[in-house]
């Protein structure tokens, strides 16, 4: 389709794949927004290159950000974006490669890479996209489902405590971890861009709002609403404690960076231990 | 003269709204985040059936971009 | 040039540095493992990378995203671990990613008896993924073999934009033999970058299907589809597309057929062969034995080796067998390739000889087998 206007952000948009494919009100095209914000500001700054960026996706709908967005992207099955993030950053360290998933690519099939990932503090950026729920798949349960909620797989109540992914990732060693919001998307912006600035790795989780499956859940289809029900359970910190990050849909969701060290990374480590060996 | 060259930028907006209405879904965030209320749905249907934004009061625009930010679509800017 | 007395599973790594491999990424598992400690040993002191993920999944997608850097890529690994592998390698075939992956089969199903061989997972090599595209499948016999073969594993991944599969055994992996390694510069390297040259040129290979590859770093908007994608690679999830991509990938291998069916074939001095032995892999070994006692008798045999299990080119298989009486196809397993040449060799006697044996199979029972049809 022809459009005349160009919207500032389209430069980084593959824009004859527009529109996109997610639901009216789905606010991960925010998430994708934000994120190419961040990513203009650091390229305006000189601070990162285009052709030096990697979008691995998987499969979900936040994984597509990786499909829309007009850089080196590839796309892989369900839940294997890590491994594969991991040889490109290998082969390509000058790279910055970014992983975008949801919660259940990430954190439920690919839970075993993400462990692993965090072990190595590999140096890549990890969106979590976390709309507590599988979308694509028509709402079934996820790792991030609140406890009780009625999902299509769980009709009598999810019996699972939800996952705390700042939790898991301030454990085992990543060097940035923190938490943003959709609906608030200059803090994701700067979150973003703070990320992008980091060697070994950044994890971000993201919590968005789903009106069309999510919320028939739990009742919210209208998406302005849906986005409100969100936007009110937030609180914005500047350095919320680990405490903090307690995950609970009934008392809300606490923003903000989590952790922030500057540890070597995997490929810091890599490269010293192969300098004296290849003598380069 | 100066007095001229003031009527023309109070007439003209300070912020220009621009809505790629092929993109939009109706979906009324940007109506809702907006701070100074000026947007509204539009009695036009894209080609797609959906009702894009329309600002009513392009005049009364504070150039916050929240509309922008919030726009899950890439559907509206401000110039 | 130089020979060297090596394990099969040695002149596989050897063979996969001369090829110019980049990065490995691999698993610990019985019998594949040595390759993995020598590659992790020798490629880093040449620039490349070996990686041991946390699983066989990890590995084989690490391997499809060094592959999308432009680097060679492979790994190594055994049944149990290439039942993980093969959502990756649906993935590579749909997004036509080159990478070589050595199948040391190993005594299953299940966990089976790790050190022991066996020749069980022919057809999991050959269609074991969904999608129901074949891919490319090699067979050595001995390490000299397994050495040539990996480097044709390579080349075809490579100029084809494929996975291929190098399936050895157990057998074949702790076997020493003579082997003649020749390094960079003595053999035909094929780099994937050269397809366009090739295609400029002219050479042996079908190039009609394969498009050129772009890599991550090339520019900045390579994008790879793992839906259903038209030839601008975008998703178009329709009958037509669907039609085009399958034809178009199943193609690509099989007009190759004649380039990459690789055979032997053994008369032993017969002027004719009234019976064949079809084989291949490790079983090879016992079947030239079993061949010398059954050929005391006057009864002609001669033996059909098989290096190339997919694609298969049928014209030599009409040639071979033109004259033959019976066919005998000995395997270590419960007979599973015949099925493969009862297909192609419809109108003739195809005989399943199969010897089930944890070590090679004992040559006096194939010929005692084999009598029993005479």
């Amino acid at each position: 389709m022809a459009v005349a206007v160009e919207h500032p952000l389209d430069k980084y948009v593959r824009t004859e794949k527009l529109p996109t494919l997610w639901c009216p009100g789905c606010t991960i095209g925010i998430v994708m927004t934000s994120l190419l914000r961040a990513i203009d500001q650091r390229i305006r700054e000189g601070l990162l290159r285009r052709d030096q960026i990697t979008f691995v996706g998987g499969i979900g709908c936040s994984a597509r950000i990786a499909m829309y967005v007009r850089f080196d992207s590839v796309r892989t099955a369900h839940g294997r974006t890590i491994p594969l993030a991991t040889a490109i950053k290998i082969l390509r360290p000058e790279h910055k490669v970014i992983v975008v998933g949801g919660d259940g690519d990430i954190c439920a099939i690919g839970g075993n890479h993400l462990l692993h990932a965090l072990r190595r503090n590999m140096d890549l950026m990890i969106i979590i996209v976390n709309n507590m729920i599988y979308g694509m798949t028509g709402g079934q349960v996820s790792p991030t489902t609140p406890l009780k909620l009625y999902t299509t797989t769980t009709p009598y109540g999810n019996p699972e405590k939800p996952l705390n992914i700042i939790r898991l990732a301030c454990s085992l060693g990543a060097n940035f971890v923190a938490r943003g919001s959709a609906t608030h998307p200059h803090i994701l912006q700067q979150i973003f861009y703070k990320a992008l600035g980091k060697r070994g790795l950044a994890l971000i989780e993201v919590l968005s709002s789903c009106p069309e499956i999510f919320g028939r859940h739990i009742g919210i289809t209208d998406p302005v609403k849906s986005f409100m029900t969100l936007r009110d359970k937030i609180k914005v910190k500047n350095n919320p404690s680990l405490d903090e990050s307690e995950y609970d849909w009934e008392k809300g969701f606490v923003i903000g960076v989590y952790l922030d060290k500057d540890d070597p990374g995997y490929i810091d480590n890599l490269s010293l231990l192969y300098k004296s060996l290849r003598g380069f | 003269m100066e007095k001229r060259s003031l009527q023309i930028s109070m007439a003209r907006a300070r912020h220009k709204i621009v809505v790629i209405s092929e993109r939009c879904k109706e979906c009324g965030i940007c109506i809702t985040v907006c701070p100074v209320k000026i947007l509204d749905k539009s009695s036009l249907r894209n080609s797609r059936g959906f009702r894009y934004p329309v600002a009513s009061d392009e005049n009364r625009c504070i150039g916050c971009r929240l509309c922008e930010y919030s726009c899950p679509d890439l559907a509206i800017y401000i110039l | 040039m130089r020979i060297d007395y090596i394990s099969g599973n040695r002149a596989i790594a050897e063979a996969a540095i001369a090829s110019g491999l980049k990065f490995f990424a691999g698993y610990p598992i019985t019998p594949s493992s040595d390759i993995f400690e020598y590659l992790a040993e020798e490629l880093p002191r040449r620039g490349g990378y070996v990686i041991q993920f946390e699983d066989e999944l990890a590995s084989i997608y690490a391997v499809i995203g060094a592959s999308w850097t432009c680097s060679k890529a492979m790994t190594a690994t055994s049944g149990p671990g290439f039942s993980l592998m093969v959502e990756g390698i649906s993935i590579a075939v749909m997004t036509e990613t080159p990478l070589v992956i050595a199948y040391i089969m190993r005594a299953g199903p299940a966990t089976g008896v790790p050190t022991k061989t066996g020749q069980y997972d022919v057809f999991q090599a050959e269609y074991g993924f969904h999608g129901g595209l074949p891919i490319p499948v090699f067979a050595p016999s001995n390490p000299q073999e397994a050495y040539d073969l990996t480097i044709k594993a390579f080349n075809t991944s490579e100029i084809l934009r494929t996975p291929v599969v190098l399936l050895s055994d157990a057998s074949i992996a702790n076997m020493f033999g003579k082997v003649l390694i020749r390094e960079a510069g003595e053999i035909e390297i094929i780099d994937r970058r050269s397809i366009e040259i090739l295609r400029k040129k002219g050479c042996e290979w079908s190039l009609d299907d394969v498009y050129e590859m772009k890599c991550v770093g090339d520019g900045y908007d390579i994008y790879v589809e793992t839906l259903t994608h038209d030839e601008k690679n975008i998703y178009r999830p329709t009958t037509d597309v669907q039609r085009r991509l399958m034809w178009r990938l199943y193609r690509k291998i099989i007009n190759n057929r004649e380039v990459l069916f690789e055979y032997s074939f053994h008369n032993y001095g017969n002027k004719r062969c009234r019976n064949m032995i079809i084989t291949y892999g490790s079983t090879f070994s016992s079947v030239s034995e079993a061949v010398r006692e059954l050929n005391k008798n006057e009864e002609d045999f001669c033996v059909f080796k098989l290096k190339t299990l997919y694609p298969i080119n049928e014209k030599i298989f009409y040639e071979k067998t033109r004259d033959v009486d019976k066919i005998f196809v000995v395997e270590n397993n419960v007979g599973l390739y015949v099925k493969e040449i009862r297909s192609i060799l419809r109108d003739k006697d195809v005989i399943s000889i199969s010897v089930i044996d944890l070590e090679y199979p004992d040559p006096d029972e194939i010929v005692e087998r084999v009598r029993e049809w005479l």
